[in-house]
């Protein structure tokens, strides 16, 4: 008697959990694994599809630095241990290239979604994901120190060189550029920011033919090592994190930044006093006289795994939904990211973002070759700052170490 | 042995011969928040179709030995035309990723390794003359390095020899020039790396040493005391040679463990200015693109360099047994 009633009260408990679930995000099984990028806004994201789960649906997350390692096997195999992916512009090729996530059309025919449909990411004329928020570095200036030196804010690289010197003159400051040029991915983005304003193209007419070394390429070197003189001497081992420790300190005046880092530089939160009420998150530069902003648009957003069953797709199509839902906004998550979402008002930490996106900047290039580009620009760049070489040479490397990868992956 | 040796060993020597599928392009159009743009796609069904064919993807025989990633031999060639000293070919071949891994992997072990050998027997002989009651706590003092994991012991030192960090402002002071980065010269940077290298594995030399040292037989050590030996004179003669076989074993440890070296390569953030082996083939298998290929190339190519560095241990150790059978 005792067990039935123990059975009876945990079914009852199950029902009523399940019907909870149910009334919040519509789940009726399956399971949920996502993968993606850790900063605050995806943690939000991640947040919200977590508070999905209930009975008979386990949601659980990665977030972590090493996604990019980790989304391509993870999604592999028979069934893929992830369900979703939080991917961005450049990270959704490889699952593309692997046919890995699958087109959302008949889920968002079947469940709808309050998203509009700007969020929808097609390719191919498949919806193959659902973005939640645009990215971009751009500058960012503190307007103290720029009116101390007596000058106008930098719309171009050419007015932060001058307004560097200016300010080392004045003895304001000991480096006052800052922008992430660790040896690796970071370097090698600037690189590709710096080349797009230039004017160049990656690629040789829609071919997997480098398209580097050529003048484009040497002013885009050039303009970068006359800035890394006025930033600290360590900078191929400065990363993003340690450039704004370097800000929050005070120690620089100007920086090239993500708009997505923008809300704990304005809190105020452990930065020197001063700094963070002068900060501003301003808009992207030009170089050379040309008219496209130095930097790159990006885009985050979620995708689903094509190698699950339709039941885990549906539970997490549902939960992704939920997670991006417009009632997540609010003052805080506001600060976090440039939302996509309906609701979201501009805060000024998005200033730098939207700034961007109306100067005219192109997105960060969706070619499936252009990664294995990044990474050699990575690996070579950084003989050209150790002054070990000349630019044409480090050029020159650059496209030998891209062939040699591009012809092991099968694209030349 | 099966198992966990050979099986990795025949993977990696299978996927260095063979080379992705040749990848089917098709023009797409995609659009995001910031419009339409026209791009080439890899058409997966295609290539899903290639890969079902032929698993392994595109048998190359040893061409990915000999590619510029690896052995480079196109590459050697032109540059010992074209160069005219040492100096120059020097250059060209320090220009090529795996030479450049393999001239970094080389120095390091071939520095560290002896000089953490006598750090740590300096320590044993300098710990075993404590007195009774300070041996334990220098004991664990001595062994913190070890016991640190080597992300975080180089983390530590990266922050300390930063120029705004402790060791980094002294070192300005000390030499009077306010510009000086440790991080930003390749010599300097190099330097810390072994620093931090026999630093982190002194205490494994010490703890081996320090145990041979409670084997060392008391009366020998007591007649060359009576015979009016020096302290130096009754290291030289009687506990050296004692040690002398834990000198081999530790030589033999430290040799393969400074040849794998990548922790500080990564804590340090030092990819600007060294790399070794193994952080290449991590490149290689990092990021979005992963090079199978590449890194199964350079794994074998480690493997060897392995057996090359060990065979005169491995041959000592095998000349002595044959003798003892």
């Amino acid at each position: 008697m005792n067990r039935v009633l123990k059975a009876a009260l945990i079914a009852a408990g199950v029902m009523s959990h399940s019907v909870a679930a149910y009334a919040a995000c519509d789940i009726t099984g399956g399971r949920v694994n996502i993968i993606g990028n850790e900063f605050p806004a995806i943690q939000t994201v991640g947040a919200g599809a977590e508070a999905c789960a209930g009975d008979g649906v386990e949601i659980t997350t990665n977030l972590t630095k090493e996604h990019k390692d980790l989304q391509v096997p993870g999604l592999s195999g028979e069934t893929a241990e992830y369900t979703v992916a939080i991917v961005a512009n450049s990270s959704i090729v490889p699952l593309m290239n692997e046919g890995l996530i699958r087109p959302l059309d008949d889920l968002i025919a079947k469940h709808g979604g309050n998203f509009n449909d700007k969020q929808k990411i097609s390719i191919n004329g498949n919806t193959m994901a659902i973005g939640f928020m645009a990215n971009a570095q751009h500058l960012v200036y503190r307007k103290d120190i720029l009116e101390q030196a007596g000058i106008e804010p930098p719309k171009t690289y050419e007015d932060v060189l001058a307004a560097s010197k200016i300010i080392k003159e004045k003895d304001l400051m000991k480096y006052p550029f800052g922008a992430a040029y660790a040896a690796g991915w970071g370097i090698a983005q600037e690189f590709n920011n710096m080349f797009l304003g230039m004017g160049g193209e990656f690629f040789k007419d829609d071919t997997a033919m480098p398209n580097v070394n050529n003048e484009m390429g040497i002013a885009t070197l050039n303009m970068m090592k006359e800035l890394t003189e006025h930033m600290n001497p360590d900078f191929l081992t400065l990363n993003n994190n340690e450039i704004n420790a370097e800000w929050k300190a005070g120690n620089v005046a100007m920086m090239q930044m993500w708009g997505s880092r923008a809300g704990p530089l304005l809190d105020g939160e452990g930065s020197a006093p001063g700094v963070a009420d002068n900060t501003v998150l301003a808009y992207p530069l030009t170089v050379g006289g040309g008219t496209i902003p130095a930097t790159t648009l990006w885009w985050d957003g979620w995708t689903i795994a094509a190698n699950i069953s339709d039941e885990d797709a549906e539970a997490s199509y549902l939960a992704m939904v939920n997670a991006i839902d417009p009632s997540i906004m609010n003052d805080e998550v506001a600060t976090q990211a440039v939302w996509m979402i309906d609701g979201y008002e501009p805060t000024p930490a998005s200033a730098g973002v939207f700034a961007t996106i109306e100067a005219g900047a192109k997105p960060y290039p969706m070619i499936p070759y252009e990664s294995l580009l990044h990474t050699a620009l990575g690996d070579e760049l950084p003989d050209f700052f150790s002054g070990k070489e000349s630019a044409e040479k480090t050029l020159s490397d650059v496209e030998a170490a891209y062939e040699t990868a591009a012809k092991e992956k099968g694209f030349l | 042995m099966l198992l966990f040796i050979f099986l990795p060993i025949i993977s990696v020597v299978t996927q260095s011969l063979y080379i992705d599928h040749e990848q089917v392009f098709v023009e797409v159009e995609n659009c995001d928040f910031f419009g339409c743009k026209k791009a080439n796609m890899v058409d997966a069904e295609a290539t899903a179709h290639l890969k079902e064919e032929q698993p392994l993807g595109r048998f190359v025989g040893l061409s990915n030995y000999f590619n510029r990633s690896h052995l480079a031999s196109t590459e050697i060639a032109v540059a010992w035309r074209n160069t005219e000293s040492f100096g120059d070919f020097y250059d060209a071949v320090y220009n090529l990723p795996l030479y450049r891994a393999i001239i970094f992997t080389l120095t390091y072990t071939f520095v560290v390794t002896p000089l953490l050998i006598v750090l740590g027997f300096l320590i044993a002989i300098a710990v075993n003359s404590l007195h009774q009651r300070l041996k334990g706590l220098v004991i664990f003092f001595s062994l913190l390095p070890m016991i640190v994991t080597p992300l975080v012991g180089s983390l530590i030192l990266f922050w300390m020899i930063d120029s705004r960090g402790i060791l980094g402002s002294s070192l300005q002071v000390l030499f009077n020039d306010p510009d000086l980065s440790l991080k930003a010269s390749t010599p300097l940077t190099w330097i810390m790396l072994m620093v931090y290298g026999v630093w982190h594995s002194a205490p494994f030399a010490f703890v081996i040493f320090y145990a041979g040292l409670q084997t060392l037989p008391q009366d020998t050590l007591e007649s060359a005391m009576i015979d009016g030996a020096s302290r130096w004179e009754r290291i030289r003669y009687v506990v050296i040679p004692h040690l002398v076989p834990l000198v081999t074993f530790v030589a033999l440890i430290q040799l393969m463990d400074n040849f794998r070296v990548f922790e500080p390569i990564v804590g340090f953030n030092a990819a600007a200015h060294a790399s070794s082996l193994s952080s290449i083939i991590y490149t290689d298998l990092g990021g979005e693109s992963r090079l199978l290929s590449s890194a199964s190339t350079t794994s074998v190519l480690t493997i060897i360099g392995v057996i090359i560095l060990l065979s005169p241990v491995l041959y000592r150790t095998w000349r002595d047994w044959e003798r003892k059978v």
